[in-house]
């Protein structure tokens, strides 16, 4: 093949990174398209099925939703304002540290009441006779709310973690974990909205 | 090999004890190990299915020792009952494509292969690695006691279609825990496939060594990275898929089951599901897995090859290229499976198209092949001759896809063994011998010695003409009516097909047996084998600069430095007739 002179010469490009910041921002981003492909599915599912049979009956959602939603956006609210006082901590005041973590905090109370408020409605459609088996539309509501529910808890379970981090770091902590949660917890939030949609739409 | 100062990505601690060493292990050597294990246990079984299904098939009438003992249902006196030979075949299928040919050549060669290869430390999360495959074993043993309930395992084929699956016991034995465990496994399987996937992508995107390019990447990382793009958008779709079925089974939903359904004279009492529905999101995961299954088969026996040819492939971005556009297409060619499930005329065409689509990349990929193998002088051992009969299977597998593309004649062939011809040739047998080619080739890295040429070489000639000798006729078979997913076919309108059946029957027992060389020559090679050196195939991509076995932290101290792509053979380097991937000897890049 080819006979080519070889010169020993220093070529190298700074093009690989490594740093697990970068890492936990694909991961997320990974798991967020994953998760969206799941309730993709999930929504199609619903309009097939809707589509398909006569037996579709219009249920009453009770009204608490709203209000869960409403923490669930307030939730995200809070955890951005926390951004603010992470970007300053690194280095920071200790002032910084408490405020972050203190908002943090606010975000993590409002996603369990929105929790909360998720499993009264639950209650609230029973009292009213529907249960998963009912007809198609509560199977769906409550196929949809339970996936949706699941990982939102882990997503608690994730900001709970993130809050013990922020506030036991002190000056480092790893910024990797905070901009992941910040990504998974705002989907959160957005799929919520596209669910509340579609329920109120469609069933 | 050139340090770099670039910082630490992660580090964790070498192990100190016998558990963190080999059993929850973080490091990706020891992981990728564990999965190669899983893989060879469900293909060892998977095939015993097979043997055990195949005897049944020429000697319905047969005792076969044992099976009672595992089943009395099944096979009562030995003699298996039709349901059971579904149950044996769905149990095979699941297997062999979960367990089997999603593991080894992606979890298994990848996990271990591809943060060396982009020049990384370990995969980007290793607790989640670690989780990944006792998650996948969790779902092995969820999946194998299905064979031990009273019951047996599930009678409805490795794609459990509705409203069959979701009725629940009336719909036959093993169809109320067998089907609820198979349920429940690959929805276990569908999250560790999920956290894996997500795995290759970080460690891909941000762990690759300075200098180390996309382009830069070996055709194995490329083929690792794009079956974990796959992978993660088609396992979150079979997941709601088996929580919508398990639901229809235990919690009396509908999703999948229609109204004024009567099984086995009993009413369901069910109303307004869609049975299509199932199909629809069953193959909509379906069809990319199988490019799960074939993609990093592609990479592996691309790189070996190239390393065997001592040239680079005509055009490597070329097949990196046809890699993406199957990985693009795969998605929207799901409904070739359901040209006869009753789904509108017009949907059949629009699937008709992407998926005569998606034999071109294929086609350019096995052409780049063909034409960089002319004229090579390519250096025939266990490897090369696996990576080899790779392109003839994936060829000979998949020229009967073209056929199986057009709606009209596929109304003839479908659920035929044309299908099953066709799908394990191109897919099982393919994908397998690629992960043949990987073994031989990579066994020096991994254990630090050679694997015994001779048995290596019995073990193909075996496997390559036994697989032509059991799946070729089938392509007959199927052609001339022989139905799939029957038990026997000698009271029926087949008797004439029985000869036939009966050489597959014995090519497929002397095949099967051919493995055990291979299953010797591991194990023997991995205790007695010639010692390897660090570099015995002359190679130059990264794998190859380190020790064999590699250390823990796979390149000690030092950070890789990559200076041009992998692919530098045929010229004259300070080793002989290529240049190392981390050598500062100027290459120009391929462009």
């Amino acid at each position: 093949m080819s006979s080519i002179t070889l010169t020993p010469v220093a070529n190298a490009q700074a093009v690989g990174k490594q740093g697990s910041v970068e890492a936990s921002r694909s991961g997320i981003w990974a798991a967020v398209f994953a998760i969206t492909m799941t309730f993709a599915a999930l929504s199609s599912a619903l309009f097939v099925r809707e589509g398909s049979a006569a037996d579709w009956q219009h249920i009453d959602l009770p009204r608490i939703l709203n209000l869960n939603t409403l923490a669930l956006i307030l939730s995200s609210l809070a955890f951005e304002r926390s951004r603010r006082f992470v970007d300053a901590v690194l280095p920071a005041p200790r002032g910084m540290v408490r405020r972050a973590t203190r908002w943090l905090c606010v975000a993590l109370v409002l996603g369990l009441v929105f929790f909360v408020g998720q499993l009264i409605a639950w209650h609230r459609l029973a009292a009213q006779g529907i249960f998963l088996a009912t007809n198609p539309n509560s199977s769906f509501f409550y196929v949809l709310t339970a996936m949706h529910g699941m990982h939102l808890f882990g997503g608690l379970v994730a900001l709970g973690y993130l809050v013990i981090s922020v506030a036991s770091s002190g000056v480092s902590f790893r910024r990797g974990l905070f901009d992941a949660v910040a990504v998974y917890w705002h989907f959160m939030c957005v799929l919520w909205i596209y669910l509340l949609l579609i329920f109120r739409t469609r069933l | 090999m050139q340090e770099s100062s670039a910082p630490q990505a992660h580090l964790h601690a070498p192990p100190e004890s016998f558990l963190r060493k080999y059993v929850f292990s973080l490091d990706h050597k020891v992981i990728a190990k564990q999965y190669f294990a899983l893989s060879l246990v469900a293909v060892f079984l998977g095939m015993f299915l097979s043997w055990v299904m195949r005897i049944h098939l020429v000697w319905p009438n047969a005792r076969i020792p044992g099976l009672e003992w595992i089943s009395k249902v099944g096979a009562p006196g030995g003699v298996m009952t039709p349901e059971y030979y579904l149950s044996l075949l769905t149990m095979h299928g699941t297997l062999m494509v979960f367990f089997v040919l999603t593991n080894a050549p992606f979890a298994a060669f990848g996990n271990y292969f591809l943060p060396i290869q982009i020049g990384a430390e370990d995969m980007a999360f290793p607790r989640f690695n670690m989780m990944s495959f006792w998650i996948t074993f969790v779902a092995f043993l969820v999946l194998v006691a299905a064979f031990f309930i009273p019951d047996g395992p599930p009678i409805s084929g490795w794609t459990a279609y509705a409203p069959l699956s979701a009725v629940g016991k009336d719909a036959g034995p093993g169809m109320a825990w067998g089907q609820n465990l198979w349920g429940i496994s690959i929805a276990i399987f569908c999250v560790g496939s999920l956290l894996g996937a997500l795995n290759f992508i970080a460690t891909t995107l941000d762990l690759r060594a300075k200098g180390m390019t996309l382009m830069r990447m070996p055709m194995t990382a490329w083929a690792w990275f794009i079956t974990a793009c796959i992978s993660l958008l088609a396992f979150a779709v079979l997941l709601p898929a088996c929580i919508l079925l398990i639901l229809d089974r235990t919690a009396g939903t509908s999703f999948f089951i229609p109204s004024g359904l009567v099984v086995s004279d009993r009413l369901q009492p069910h109303t307004g599901g869609s049975p299509l529905l199932w199909q629809h999101l069953f193959w909509f995961f379906g069809h990319p897995e199988v490019y799960i299954a074939i993609l990093p088969a592609m990479g592996i026996v691309s790189h070996v090859l190239i390393n065997s040819m001592r040239k680079p492939m005509l055009s490597a971005k070329a097949i990196i290229y046809s890699m993406m556009s199957i990985g693009f297409l795969s998605y929207m060619v799901w409904g070739h499976h359901m040209f006869v499930s009753g789904m509108n005329p017009m949907s059949s065409l629009a699937f008709s198209f992407p998926t005569l689509t998606i034999t071109i990349p294929a086609t350019v990929m096995v052409l780049i092949i063909l034409g960089s193998l002319y004229g090579a002088n390519i250096q025939i051992d266990s490897a090369s001759l696996f990576a080899l009969g790779f392109v003839s299977m994936f060829v000979a597998g998949g020229v009967s896809g073209f056929f199986l593309a057009q709606p009209s004649i596929d109304i003839v062939l479908h659920a035929t063994y044309f299908v099953v011809g066709h799908f394990h040739m191109v897919m099982g047998v393919a994908a397998l011998f690629g992960a043949f080619s990987g073994t031989y080739f990579w066994f020096p890295k991994m254990t630090g010695r050679m694997m015994n040429e001779t048995l290596g070489k019995l073990h193909f000639w075996i496997s390559f003409v036994g697989s032509y000798c059991i799946f070729m006729p089938f392509h007959y078979l199927g052609l001339v009516g022989n139905v799939r997913r029957y038990s026997s076919f000698v009271n029926d309108f087949m008797p004439a097909l029985m000869p036939v059946h009966l050489f597959i029957t014995i090519a497929a027992l002397v095949t099967g047996a051919g493995q055990f060389i291979f299953l010797f020559n591991l194990v023997y090679s991995r205790f007695r084998g010639a010692v390897a050196s660090d570099n015995p195939w002359n190679a130059t991509s990264l794998e190859w600069s380190i020790p064999s076995p590699p250390p823990f932290n796979n390149f000690g101290d030092k950070h890789p430095v990559v200076y041009h792509d992998p692919y530098q053979y045929g010229v004259k380097g300070s080793k002989g007739d290529f240049v190392m991937q981390d050598s500062p000897e100027q290459i120009p890049d391929e462009t």
